[in-house]
């Protein structure tokens, strides 16, 4: 083949060169850091995934699951910081896992674009519903 | 085929979307033929969309703590079921298999655990594909196995 | 390669005995020929890109030593010429006859029929890779992800045009053993059909092109290494392989290109040590022994 055509043929050429919108050369972070992020997450998930879990078995089970024991815990500063970094953490780490999914099961500019959309949309949509929860529960008066 | 007529069909091939013959999304379906690490592959990807699903779900369910105590009960009526405990015991198995086998990747994909690049002889069997980083699949079956029974026994106890 | 079955090629010291017990195989005697059925995909998408694939089935004879290309070019020799088969060496060193036997992506000429233990072979052309006919596919797109990772020496501070015709790059045994196993490549394609990333994903490499790109970048001879990486570096790149391990394990050559991408990953993380000895440029013309030696003298 001729270097023409090695150019014309090659697959990874950026093909978004051509385009006149303004989110078509976006490019926030390397596919490295993005990794990177995706593994410290998993591992910092781990570690306050457990703990959470823990809190359901420091007293029976049923009884850790009454109204007034669930809004105690939302009512304690680090709990709450707790959920929040749960909720950051596994929002980031599932997004973007599900966002590598579909970015492998079709690879064309408008469905790259929308996958890589609709997955922060996601992640900041659930993060601030959560959020909602543990502020107005830590806000929350009993009795 | 004239060179012409090759040229056309490579750009073809290399501009269109030349699915010709791509085995799609049935080729992750088949986890056994190829080996423990396909296995791997399979389980982390349904185990991860599957705790996804979850965690959507459930920061949507315990939302209803906002709406105060009736709203709550009414939530635990609807998950604290036979269905919900078998349910909750797939999510504490998925999480664990997940989770180790996670950790697993992470050190195999750091390029921990597979050998050293040498000079191959026959049979070329592969290094990196040695039991060493298989076990730690292994061992996140069994650790998954484990709590699952566990899960089960907290939750049907009530304890 | 079942994993709950053993696969009697990797076990040298269990050679195959003389009387084959599972099979209709008989090797006591050259006259006794026995034979398999042989399920051969056919289709022609150059001359007819709507053609409906199909199976045609031959019976062939087969000796202890029978192997499945030899088992088509009996079909294609005796009973119907027009099958489109590629191959080349016979002995696994070309990489031209991969094609999917018996549901796994192999060499046709390294695969015995005794070794599959089953009468009925059924024989496809390579999964990932478009059709051309019967069992020949199109490996166009297979080596544009190989050209696009550079697979060649680049070192800019060689200066070609003025380099010394017995200029050579000093390497040790063990800066060769760092990359040796990746260029042990024959390109047959078997890595490619199997990865479950290249399945779904056209913009994938693969993972012959990734071995490659880790053979060049572990070579001390190679400076460039920040234009490769860049190549990689992708949201279709080197992070779409998930390690699951069908490429090594079809691999017939134990290039292992696992290893190669996960090793790749591992200086692309920051794990491991990115800076790598170059290779020295050494002059081996006459000249330059000359001026070493009045070199020493003088310093004596």
């Amino acid at each position: 083949m001729t270097s023409d055509s090695i150019k014309n043929n090659n697959i990874n050429k950026n093909n978004s060169k051509n385009t006149t919108k303004w989110f078509s050369n976006i490019t926030l972070l390397r596919e490295s850091q993005i990794m990177k992020i995706h593994y410290i997450t998993g591992v910092g998930a781990l570690f306050v995934v457990a703990i959470h879990i823990m809190m359901r078995l420091i007293m029976p089970f049923n009884m850790s699951l009454e109204f007034e024991n669930v809004i105690l815990n939302y009512k304690n500063v680090f709990y709450a910081l707790l959920l929040e970094s749960i909720l950051i953490l596994i929002a980031i780490h599932g997004f973007n896992g599900l966002r590598v999914i579909l970015l492998e099961i079709r690879q064309t500019q408008i469905w790259e674009r929308a996958v890589n959309i609709l997955v922060i949309v996601a992640m900041i949509g659930i993060i601030a519903y959560g959020t909602r929860t543990i502020i107005i529960a830590n806000g929350f008066s009993l009795g | 085929m004239t060179s012409a007529k090759s040229a056309k069909r490579i750009n073809d091939i290399n501009n269109k979307n030349d699915r010709t013959n791509r085995e799609g999304l049935r080729g992750w379906l088949n986890p056994i033929i190829y080996g423990w690490e396909r296995v791997s592959y399979w389980f982390q990807r349904l185990t991860g969309i599957f705790l996804l699903v979850y965690f959507i779900g459930h920061v949507y369910e315990t939302s209803s703590l906002v709406s105060g105590p009736d709203a709550w009960a009414a939530m635990l009526e609807m998950t604290q079921t036979i269905g919900g405990h078998i349910f909750l015991i797939l999510v504490i198995g998925a999480s664990t298999l997940h989770t180790v086998n996670g950790i697993r990747l992470i050190f195999t994909q750091s390029g921990q655990g597979l050998g050293k690049p040498g000079r191959p002889d026959y049979p070329y069997d592969p290094t990196s594909v040695n039991n060493k980083q298989r076990s730690g699949l292994w061992i996140a079956f069994i650790l998954a196995a484990v709590a699952m029974l566990y899960g089960a026994n907290v939750l049907f106890s009530g304890e | 390669m079942n994993i709950f079955r053993k696969d009697k090629r990797k076990k040298i010291k269990n050679e195959i005995p003389l009387e084959i017990k599972r099979s209709n195989i008989s090797t006591t005697s050259s006259s006794n020929k026995s034979s398999v059925k042989l399920r051969v995909f056919r289709i022609n998408a150059v001359k007819n890109p709507n053609d409906v694939p199909h199976f045609d089935e031959f019976h062939v004879p087969v000796k202890r030593w029978t192997t499945v290309l030899d088992a088509l070019l009996d079909a294609k020799s005796y009973q119907d010429s027009s099958i489109g088969i590629r191959y080349s060496c016979r002995m696994a060193s070309c990489g031209s006859c991969g094609m999917k036997i018996n549901g796994i992506p192999r060499l046709a000429c390294y695969t015995k029929i005794s070794d599959l233990d089953t009468n009925t072979i059924t024989c496809e052309p390579l999964p990932n890779f478009p059709y051309i006919r019967d069992l020949v596919t199109d490996f166009s797109q297979f080596f544009n992800h190989h050209r696009s990772v550079m697979p060649f020496i680049q070192n800019k501070k060689a200066d070609i045009p003025n380099v010394n015709e017995l200029t050579e790059y000093e390497q040790s045994p063990q800066d060769l053993d760092k990359f040796l196993q990746f260029s042990y490549c024959i390109k047959c394609g078997l890595c490619y059909s199997a990865c479950p990333t290249v399945a779904t994903d056209l913009k994938f490499p693969g993972p012959q092109a990734l071995s490659q790109a880790y053979r060049y970048f572990a070579d001390s001879r190679d400076s460039d290494k920040s234009n490769r990486l860049k190549v990689i570096d992708t949201s279709h790149g080197i992070w779409r392989c998930h390690f699951a391990g069908s490429c090594s394990n079809v691999c017939p050559k134990g290039v292992d290109p696992a290893l190669g991408i996960q090793l790749l990953r591992s200086h692309l993380l920051g794990i491991s040590n990115s800076e790598k000895k170059i290779a020295k440029l050494q002059d081996r013309s006459p000249n330059s022994y000359r001026e070493e030696e009045e070199e020493e003298e003088e310093a004596d």
